[in-house]
């Protein structure tokens, strides 16, 4: 007998499982073999401690529920004791600790002012000034950067104003790309930038105003298809408060931020976008939301402006929408998104380093 | 003081793991010993754990065929409580304890010696289980636990028959006795 059969039978014989004949061939068996029956009491304590553990897990388990039910209905209350016995009980307490903190302190403190004195260079008072000059120059910088943000600004919302600028991301890798509609608005020339700062000719194939999508097409030469998204694409909504994560171009430089879902609908119930709370500037517009399986959600189009960090995507369903009356009226076209994502179980920063190779920088030549 | 058969009752369903017996008993007990915590140089968070604890060898004792409550279980806890919370100060030597006029206490040292034994068979058993990895810790799990049976199990998991599945539970268990026999022996 192997030792799987062996084991089967002999957890059988501890349920009470085997018929009687079994039974009777079994225990003779073990009163001939001192190495089963060694075998079934060892079995027998192991199996006991196992099911013990599951116990005392659901037993623990209901014991913090218990407390938490009752905390939640008030039968359980804070008690208050009086400040002062408070204060005595927490001196008598962390008296030692205190002394020992406070001299640690008063060291450390010594040490490092008299490293601090030693090694410190004597600083001649025009190294400050510089420094507050090139403060003053990025501020110019960001504030042209800003007025030009502006010049997109979109008057679709009269009540609440929103700030366009513009991202864009692959979704078939022969290179199509989406990014937002409003983006484009007026645009003559489309060029896209990718993270390490190559561009490339875009035009735009498609595009919705309503749900506010377009879809690029690089018709530039120069660039070389990349073989598989590492994304894919949500059909779905992510749940309320999951975390979700955005890549885009509000500077020179890609920027991360995350958030998470707070609203299934966007500004005034509309149901072709949904609401985030995450931290997102003119530029990011038209910039992948992940959630954190690295699907994409939907696109981020426009934040309100008159609340902090409430932001609008589009969901990504539309995406799908769109392609789908772009095949309707182009049977030659043969752009696929797929829904399944590769990254889905990488950390997030693995995650962003394959995503953004494919978010790009949206440029704008006005016409 | 005696006990009475209700409290019997209880006790014997606390065994049971019944949640409206364990609520019952929480909400009669929790706040004397959360009073004599928290009057005792401990916080909100001590006197939930050291009721908890003594929930647990409540629990323990109720499980224990041999064993039989002899005074209430207010009595019971209170004891366990205070003798768990003198040692905890003990340890953390501040000593300085309000004695109360409690004179309602049994001797529980022997219980404590029993529930120590258990507390630190359950913890070697954990920490095997955290190391098995899954799928091995879960198709442990729902059979020895959830007492599921291998057809349930094999398709949960995705095995094409209830023999693989039975296959990979031996193999499971193997790797399990291994690495807690290992912790156990050494205690």
């Amino acid at each position: 007998m192997d030792q799987l059969q062996l084991a089967e039978n002999v957890e059988k014989y501890l349920r009470g499982e085997l018929n009687d004949a079994e039974k009777k061939a079994f225990e003779e068996a073990r009163q001939n073999s001192a190495e089963l029956d060694q075998m079934v009491v060892e079995y027998q304590s192991f199996i006991e401690q196992i099911e013990r553990y599951g116990d005392v897990r659901q037993f623990k388990s209901t014991l913090y529920d218990t407390h938490q039910t009752l905390q939640e209905d008030g039968f359980i209350k804070e008690l208050k004791i009086k400040a002062s016995a408070r204060i005595i009980n927490l001196w008598s307490r962390y008296r030692r600790v205190a002394v020992v903190a406070a001299s640690i302190a008063g060291i450390t403190a010594l040490f490092i002012s008299g490293m601090i004195t030693l090694f410190s260079p004597k600083t001649p008072f025009n190294d400050i000034e510089e420094l507050r000059r090139k403060v003053s120059s990025l501020e110019r910088q960001s504030s042209n950067q800003r007025n030009e943000l502006n010049k997109f600004k979109s008057k679709i919302e009269p009540g609440a104003s929103v700030k366009f600028g513009g991202t864009s991301f692959m979704i078939d890798a022969k290179g199509y790309l989406a990014t937002s509609a409003h983006v484009l608005k007026g645009a003559k020339k489309i060029y896209v930038q990718n993270h390490e700062g190559e561009e490339f000719l875009a035009e735009i194939v498609e595009s919705d105003q309503i749900a506010d999508i377009a879809i690029l097409k690089i018709t530039d030469a120069d660039f070389k298809p990349s073989k598989q998204l590492p994304y894919g694409f949500a059909k779905t909504t992510t749940d309320l408060s999951e975390p979700v994560y955005t890549l885009g171009y509000p500077k020179d430089e890609i920027v991360y931020n995350e958030g998470y879902l707070s609203s299934k609908t966007g500004l005034d119930g509309d149901t072709l976008s949904c609401q985030l709370t995450i931290s997102a500037n003119p530029g990011n517009s038209g910039g992948p939301v992940l959630n954190k399986n690295g699907e994409v959600i939907g696109i981020l189009s426009a934040r309100q402006a008159s609340a902090n960090g409430v932001v609008f995507a589009t969901k990504s369903k539309n995406i799908y929408k769109l392609l789908q009356t772009m095949r309707e009226s182009d049977t030659s076209n043969t752009v696929k998104i797929h829904n399944n994502s590769s990254i889905k179980n990488i950390n997030r920063s693995s995650q962003v380093k394959k995503v953004q190779e494919h978010v790009y920088m949206v440029k704008v030549v006005l016409g | 003081m005696g006990i009475t058969e209700q409290e019997k009752i209880a006790f014997k369903a606390i065994g049971n793991n019944e949640k409206e017996a364990i609520e019952l008993v929480y909400k009669e007990n929790y706040g004397l010993i959360q009073h004599f915590v928290v009057y005792n140089n401990g916080t909100e968070d001590d006197a939930r754990d050291i009721f908890q604890e003594a929930m647990m060898v409540l629990y323990e004792k109720s499980k224990q065929p041999d064993f039989e409550l002899t005074c209430q279980i207010k009595t019971y806890l209170y004891s366990v409580c205070r003798r768990l919370w003198l040692k905890k100060l003990q340890h953390a030597r501040r000593i300085e304890m309000q004695i109360e006029n409690f004179d309602n206490i049994v001797p529980v040292e022997e219980d404590l010696e029993d529930h120590e034994k258990l507390t630190k068979q359950y913890l070697i058993m954990r920490t095997a289980m955290g190391k098995i990895g899954e799928p091995c810790k879960s198709l442990i799990e729902a059979f020895y636990v959830h007492h599921k049976n291998m057809q349930e199990i094999a398709g949960f998991f995705g095995y094409t028959n209830a023999d693989n599945a039975k296959n990979q539970k031996y193999k499971c268990l193997v790797r399990l006795k291994k690495l807690f026999f290992a912790q156990y022996k050494n205690q």
